[in-house]
């Protein structure tokens, strides 16, 4: 129902969020301990794609030296991006790496043996964003290989450049930071609220903006606080909205809806209407590339979880192996820990300790079993409470009822491709019944079946093409056979008439 | 250390989970529980005991024949529940048999012929209390006053009343205020004659009046309903739905004919009005899924049972208010999906307006 008693009570002029859980934060955990940059590690791997896209192409080979800030590998396409080397060494490898995504499958990736100098390369020049254009700008978030760091990964430079394409009008700044245990946002404002503040004013110059609206969650009172030291910057004011403290409030469409009131449609993006959402550690990034001529080599990751000995903020270099970062936190205490990358409502299992921490990463997990959801699953009871729960609106036990029944299409009919995956519903059910994941499933099922589906119209068409092509050959064959035999034909009539011809004259002259 | 092998996110869990719901319904039904036995004494206390056992007992049976893990699913408390329900609509001094018959249609017609827990249409507590009702009328018409504290029977007679199908005729009460109201206007007087006063109205709302085990007392059952709500156990628009139409439909009903018409006050004190919009019509498996569904379903139940209990058969229209409506149940929720987020209630993405 929309019209609820929250929403008559809401003195923010806050839209509501309809369904959405409350989790319990467990933010206290490293809610209160600074940000602290981790001591160089002994390897760097850098995947080539840490961002959605094409990957990029790499530039150095084995055995080169590098140095910190170098461009390694370059964006291969406009979704793509690139990667610097975070500090300076040299280059061991260039092959195959297991990915730290879910499928846990091998990407290209360069490991760097680093030489413990850090010593910088030259940068990217400095940038006065009073006196550049909106373009300029967005194409350093490219140069600079800055990508979406709340989570998605999605290139920056791609999002700052629908200015161009689009009539928009408003930036919101994500600080949401609706995912329990996760404060690498929340330290990075209370820490970097200056920044990050310059960083927002810099991207909404590179839009074309008129309004700068920050988004935090009612539960970060510190981070709201050192925000509101920043009134007025690069001619933007600075519009600060406290959100009701809800998951999923940080998912970009829900917190269109919340802080602006408009609804992006089915399959749109919220730049249609208007409106481009950035992650606060994005807008911080964006300040150093612009300002310091920095590309994006480190970022702030929260370590935590019962499972971790001592849990931390660490700002790390990209591509630092967890297992380093989860050494320096004092390492795994317990049995049958759960590594998580992520949060814990949207985050993914890690299965080696090998994998390094990317631009995407907020967050390295340790959960103890107590910590956790249990896995046996009971009978649907038909509560309603994955209903009530899912912000999309949709109706998780039906859609995993027919998923059961391997009925894909009538899932999708009843909204199995509206599932943003945010994992309310699976969350919020009595029966710990795996929904979230067998929509997952489903969604891997339909893509599979779709490119199959598209592998077999190509092959038709080829085929269709190349027995049109055979058929055009032999058309022509058989015309240039026609031709040349009526050639041979006409040839020995001429003959005969030749022949026919000397003989009468032969005749003629005896 | 060791790593676990991979689970999917999320990983976090909320606190609510099946047999947690279930203990709460029944710690809210227990005042109500409690007030029906200790009125009627010993022999309700059999039966509630019976009643409950004989639930578990199919419950086990029917778990073993389906071939599931019996321990691991009879854990979840429903077929305790189950009896516990059926046992609070029965006549407090109804012989054992009774109870028992009641307890396994509810869990072997009711719920595990469908499949079991989750998978029922109908709810297995009104599908007892129809069954029963229509095959053994005289039984579950048979009711008995309360009795003062001296005056009830002790152990030894409950076993006689309960075991042995022996109910002193002293004991034995006229009815129910609805079965005296309805055979009454169906005798052809009017309700001025027959005069249901606002004292007994008192009565009926805290419980002194004869009538089934648990669903006398309105007061007590209120008091728990509410305290489900609060837990968040069940939303409030089904009880409030429920109720409002009985109360909307009498009421209209009454300001046009009072003489034929008894005042919506009755109807929702009396009888177990309160009971099935608190604790029958909130079943999760049995009840449509959004708010607005449940509306729906509530107005239903409200309208069925003012129109059974006026022009009806029976006195009391409950359990067949219930059942209708839940087979109405799979319709409703079809016509009743949430909006998704982006798209019209038809389902195409929402346009994109010119600003």
């Amino acid at each position: 129902m929309s019209l609820s008693l929250a929403h008559l009570l809401n003195r923010n002029g806050l839209f509501a969020l309809k369904g959405g859980v409350h989790p319990e934060g467990r933010k206290f955990l490293t809610a209160e301990t600074p940000i602290e940059s981790m001591p160089l590690p002994s390897l760097i791997r850098l995947p080539l794609r840490q961002h959605i896209g094409a990957q990029a192409e790499p530039l150095v080979k084995r055995g080169d030296a590098v140095v910190k800030g170098q461009l390694i590998a370059s964006a291969r396409s406009t979704v793509s991006a690139n990667v610097h080397a975070p500090t300076s060494g040299q280059v061991i490898a260039v092959g195959f790496f297991t990915a730290p995504h879910p499928s846990g499958l091998p990407v290209p990736t360069v490991t760097i043996r680093p030489d413990g100098q850090d010593s910088w390369g030259p940068r990217l020049a400095r940038m006065h964003p009073e006196d550049a254009t909106a373009p300029e700008l967005a194409t350093r978030a490219a140069e600079a290989g800055i990508v979406g760091m709340g989570g998605a990964g999605f290139p920056a430079a791609v999002k700052l450049h629908l200015g161009q394409k689009f009539d928009l009008d408003t930036l919101i700044i994500n600080g949401a930071e609706c995912e329990p245990y996760l404060t690498c946002d929340d330290r990075l404002m209370r820490e970097h609220a200056e920044e990050i503040v310059d960083g927002a004013a810099i991207m909404a110059k590179a839009l074309g903006v008129k309004r700068l609206i920050f988004g935090v969650e009612a539960n970060k009172a510190a981070a709201i606080a050192a925000l509101s030291g920043y009134r007025n910057v690069l001619g933007y004011h600075i519009d600060i909205r406290v959100l009701p403290t809800q998951y999923p409030m940080g998912s970009g469409n829900h917190l269109v809806k919340i802080i602006t009131g408009r609804e992006t449609p089915a399959r749109a993006l919220s730049a249609e209407l208007g409106v481009v959402v950035h992650n606060v550690a994005t807008a911080y990034a964006m300040h150093l590339a612009v300002r310091y001529g920095e590309p994006s080599l480190h970022r702030v990751v929260t370590v935590s979880g019962r499972g971790v000995k001592e849990p931390r903020n660490l700002r790390v270099l990209i591509g630092t192996p967890i297992k380093e970062i989860l050494d320096h936190c004092g390492g795994l205490i317990g049995d049958q820990t759960q590594l998580v990358m992520g949060g814990p409502m949207m985050g993914f299992p890690v299965q080696s300790l090998r994998i390094p921490a990317i631009k995407s990463t907020s967050g390295i997990l340790a959960l103890t079993k107590a910590e956790r959801r249990k896995s046996d699953a009971m009978p649907c009871i038909r509560c309603g409470s994955c209903v009530q729960a899912c912000p999309a609106g949709l109706t998780p036990f039906e859609m995993n009822t027919r998923i059961q029944a391997e009925n894909l299409d009538g899932a999708v009919e009843v909204g199995l491709m509206d599932c943003i995956a945010c994992g309310c519903c699976t969350y919020a059910c009595p029966s710990n019944i795996p929904l979230v994941q067998g929509f997952s499933y489903a969604k891997g099922r339909l893509a599979e079946k779709q490119s199959q589906d598209h592998q077999r119209e190509e092959t038709k068409r080829l085929a269709a093409a190349r027995t049109a092509r055979e058929e055009a050959i032999a058309a022509a064959k058989r015309e240039a056979m026609a031709k040349r035999k009526a050639q041979m034909a006409e040839k020995k009539r001429k003959e005969a008439e030749a022949k026919a011809a000397q003989a009468a004259n032969e005749e003629a002259a005896q | 250390m060791t790593l676990q092998t991979a689970m999917a996110a999320p990983y976090t869990h909320s606190m609510f989970n099946v047999s947690r719901t279930m203990l709460a319904v029944m710690t809210c039904l227990f005042p109500a529980t409690a007030h029906g036995i200790f009125h009627f004494g010993w022999p309700a206390l059999l039966l509630f005991a019976v009643t409950v056992a004989s639930a578990i007992l199919c419950e086990l049976v029917c778990l073993a024949l389906s071939g599931r893990a019996v321990l691991r699913f009879s854990m979840d408390g429903s077929a305790l529940l189950t009896g516990w329900l059926v046992a609070m609509t029965l006549p407090p001094w109804a012989p054992w048999w009774i109870g028992t018959l009641g307890a396994a249609i509810a869990v072997v017609l009711g719920k595990h012929v469908f499949g079991g827990l989750g998978q029922n249409l109908f709810n297995p507590a009104m599908v007892a209390r129809a069954v029963l009702l229509v095959a053994l009328p005289v039984h579950m018409t048979t009711w008995v006053a309360p009795l003062p504290l001296g005056e009830r029977p002790n152990l030894e007679q409950a076993l006689t009343i309960t075991f042995g199908s022996d109910i002193p005729a002293d004991a034995i009460s006229g009815a129910t205020i609805l079965s005296e109201v309805q055979s009454q206007l169906g005798a052809g007087r009017t309700l001025s004659e027959i005069g249901p006063d606002w004292e007994s109205l008192q009565k009926q709302f805290y419980g002194a009046v004869p009538g089934s085990l648990g669903e006398t007392s309105v007061f007590l059952l209120l008091l728990g309903g509410l305290a489900l709500v609060l837990l968040r156990i069940i939303r409030l628009i089904l009880p409030l739905t429920v109720l409002g139409s009985l109360a909307a439909l009498s009421g209209a009903a009454h300001l046009v004919d009072p003489e034929q018409f008894v005042h919506p006050a009755f109807h929702l004190a009396t009888g177990s009005a309160v009971f099935c919009a608190f604790f029958i019509a909130t079943d999760y498996v049995t009840a449509p899924m959004t708010a607005l569904g449940k509306a729906i379903y509530g107005i239903g139940i409200g309208a069925l049972i003012f129109v059974i209990r006026t022009w009806g058969a029976f006195p009391e229209g409950v359990a067949f208010a219930v059942l209708l409506m839940n087979a109405c149940v799979p319709l409703i929720d079809t016509y009743t999906r949430p909006r998704i987020f982006g798209r019209t209630r038809k389902g195409t993405p929402l346009p994109l307006e010119e600003r």
